[in-house]
């Protein structure tokens, strides 16, 4: 079973992700990178798939020069290969740009499944998989925290409002996957060593016959036009616990009447 | 003339989902508004749309809404869409709303603003405003595509409110065929939940990695108990499958709007505070003086979480008389 994790390597989690007010975009430049670590997970689960049912993962980005590190983290964790698309002319696109970029790749390989985090940890939209899926013309296979595949038939349980629905489908299909379905390995010393050898495919905008028209800043269909902060919430009074924390709380309860 | 906005209606527990009755309130302020239900629904459901503000309900009872996933409800939106024109069509940020408005902004072709905290309608587009980054800035942003504005809104945006009015209803036909019918539920598990519901709840005591273990939300459900709330957990918690999803608030759980929120041994994460920002008062306790949590509370104890719950606990019996 060829499988594709589409994964976003994004600014690491110690970092206090800032909106630059010239682009109106995250600023990604400079700042350490990971992978997601929602995206990690989707690797995860195709590593297993690929495990019990044969075959291999290829990881798919789309990002700056950055994510590299990402990359290599995944491919140290048991990936087969990588697609890396990397241009400038990408930066800016919205959901919609993103979804058409990586489709335009995926259409370029071959593969039985596509698995996504349900959203990244950074931007979380949470829509390019459903996008993806669209524009691919498979089925979409949405919130699963367990996946399932006996021969050409897949099932998921998949999150609701208040348990789960059993979902099931044909391959190929699009799966995304929630952060608590399994525990992303740690890429050992074996794998690091083998990432360096694994080929990482590149592809421009150009080479995937995408035109400013559709990805990048001026082919995005949203548009911010305006970025701002929020009103500060009045400061709130912080105190250290000397023994008497829980009664200060009781107190501060008792003013506003809430016991 | 007042512009067309559509609301996606969507049933949870054999009732009209409240998030449908916020965005038809919201949409019949700023236009007409209109619902789509798609699916069997309960009975007294095109009433319920009607008086929080539809005035045209498009119904298909077809079972195939419920049977097959996403595919048939985008296929008969698309239809619908392209006959009405409406001038924006309106998810609630939920499961289902979120694989329609993916699978329709692609097709369409058109986008979608996501993560909505409240519209207007401008120059003959919408323009949105959403809270970024966890709600650490405020966007305002626009679909400059032409046709249909498609808008994810987050939960407990818009107050649902009642109004005396009937409303028309338009039967639509149902897809049919192996094009929508590529993703089949064959079975809907409910897991019990236990306790008071996050929902409605006027206290919310939440715990995050903090509490070290499961057996320590004991602690949390006897100080809930004592302020008549509910338990709630960070990601992080239900994840480790300390407690239950339903349980979860945060992004991806539940947005909640009490008027008390007791955050225990929870760092705040992004993902965390875009969940209970809104809450009336926020208390927080941790040991981490730098903890993010505390930027957004009214009273912040540095501290031992398993020393100042407790004598918190001890501290409101003792008040009540208990």
């Amino acid at each position: 079973m060829n499988i594709i994790v589409c994964a976003k390597v994004i600014p690491a989690s110690s970092v206090t992700i800032e909106i630059d007010p010239a682009t109106r975009c995250m600023v990604r430049k400079g700042v350490p990178h990971e992978l997601d670590p929602a995206a990690a997970s989707a690797l995860e689960e195709g590593l297993r798939l690929t495990e019990r049912h044969g075959g291999e993962v290829r990881l798919l980005t789309m990002g700056i020069e950055d994510a590299t590190v990402g990359i290599r983290n995944a491919l140290a964790m048991g990936a087969a290969s990588a697609i890396h698309i990397l241009d400038g002319a990408l930066a800016g696109s919205d959901t919609l740009g993103t979804a058409k970029a990586l489709a335009a790749a995926i259409r370029r390989e071959t593969f039985d499944l596509i698995i996504c985090a349900t959203e990244s940890s950074d931007s979380y939209s949470g829509i390019v998989p459903g996008q993806l899926a669209r524009l691919l013309g498979i089925t979409p296979l949405t919130f699963a925290r367990e996946i399932g595949v006996d021969g050409r038939r897949i099932t998921i349980k998949r999150q609701s409002e208040n348990g789960y629905d059993v979902v099931e489908a044909e391959l190929p299909a699009l799966v995304t996957v929630t952060s608590g379905i399994n525990e992303p390995r740690y890429p050992q010393l074996k794998g690091i060593m083998a990432a360096k050898k694994k080929e990482i495919k590149r592809y421009t905008a150009a080479d995937l016959g995408l035109g400013p028209d559709q990805v990048g800043a001026s082919g995005a269909r949203e548009r911010v036009l305006s970025i701002g902060r929020p009103p500060a919430r009045k400061a709130g009074q912080i105190l250290q616990d000397e023994g008497e924390g829980g009664k200060r709380i009781a107190d501060f309860l008792a003013e506003l009447k809430l016991i | 003339m007042a512009q067309l906005i559509w609301v996606y209606a969507e049933v949870v527990e054999e009732k009209i989902a409240p998030t449908t009755l916020e965005l038809l309130s919201k949409a019949a302020d700023v236009g007409t508004a209109e619902a789509i239900l798609l699916g069997p629904a309960p009975e007294g459901a095109v009433t319920a749309l009607a008086s929080y503000g539809a005035t045209k309900v498009y119904r298909s009872a077809d079972p195939i809404f419920r049977d097959y996933l996403t595919l048939p409800a985008a296929e008969t939106l698309a239809t619908l869409i392209g006959k009405y024109r409406p001038a924006v069509l309106l998810f609630a940020s939920s499961y289902a709303g979120r694989d329609l408005a993916a699978a329709l902004s692609a097709r369409l072709d058109s986008g979608a603003i996501t993560d909505v905290g409240d519209f207007v309608l401008k120059n003959g587009s919408v323009e949105a405003a959403v809270p970024a980054l966890g709600g650490s800035y405020h966007n305002t942003t626009t679909l400059v595509s032409p046709g249909t504005k498609i808008l994810l809104v987050r939960p407990k945006s818009f107050e649902p409110r009642e109004r005396q009015q009937s409303a028309g209803v338009e039967e639509v036909e149902a897809p049919s065929g192996p094009g929508v019918t590529k993703a089949r539920v064959t079975d809907r598990v409910t897991v019990k939940r236990e306790g008071p519901q996050l929902e409605g709840a006027n206290a919310i005591v939440s715990g995050g990695r903090g509490l070290k273990a499961a057996e320590h939300f004991d602690m949390l459900r006897q100080l809930a108990e004592l302020l008549g709330g509910a338990v709630g957990a960070t990601r992080a918690v239900v994840d480790a499958g300390w407690v239950p999803y339903s349980m979860q608030v945060g992004q991806t759980g539940k947005t909640v709007k009490p008027k008390l929120y007791i955050a225990c041994g929870i760092s705040g994460a992004v993902q965390h505070l875009a969940g209970m920002k809104s809450s009336g008062a926020i208390v927080a306790i941790n040991k981490d003086p730098e903890a993010p949590i505390f930027q957004c509370a009214d009273l912040g104890v540095v501290g031992d979480v398993f020393k100042v719950v407790p004598q918190l606990i001890e501290e409101i019996k003792k008040r009540k008389g208990l």
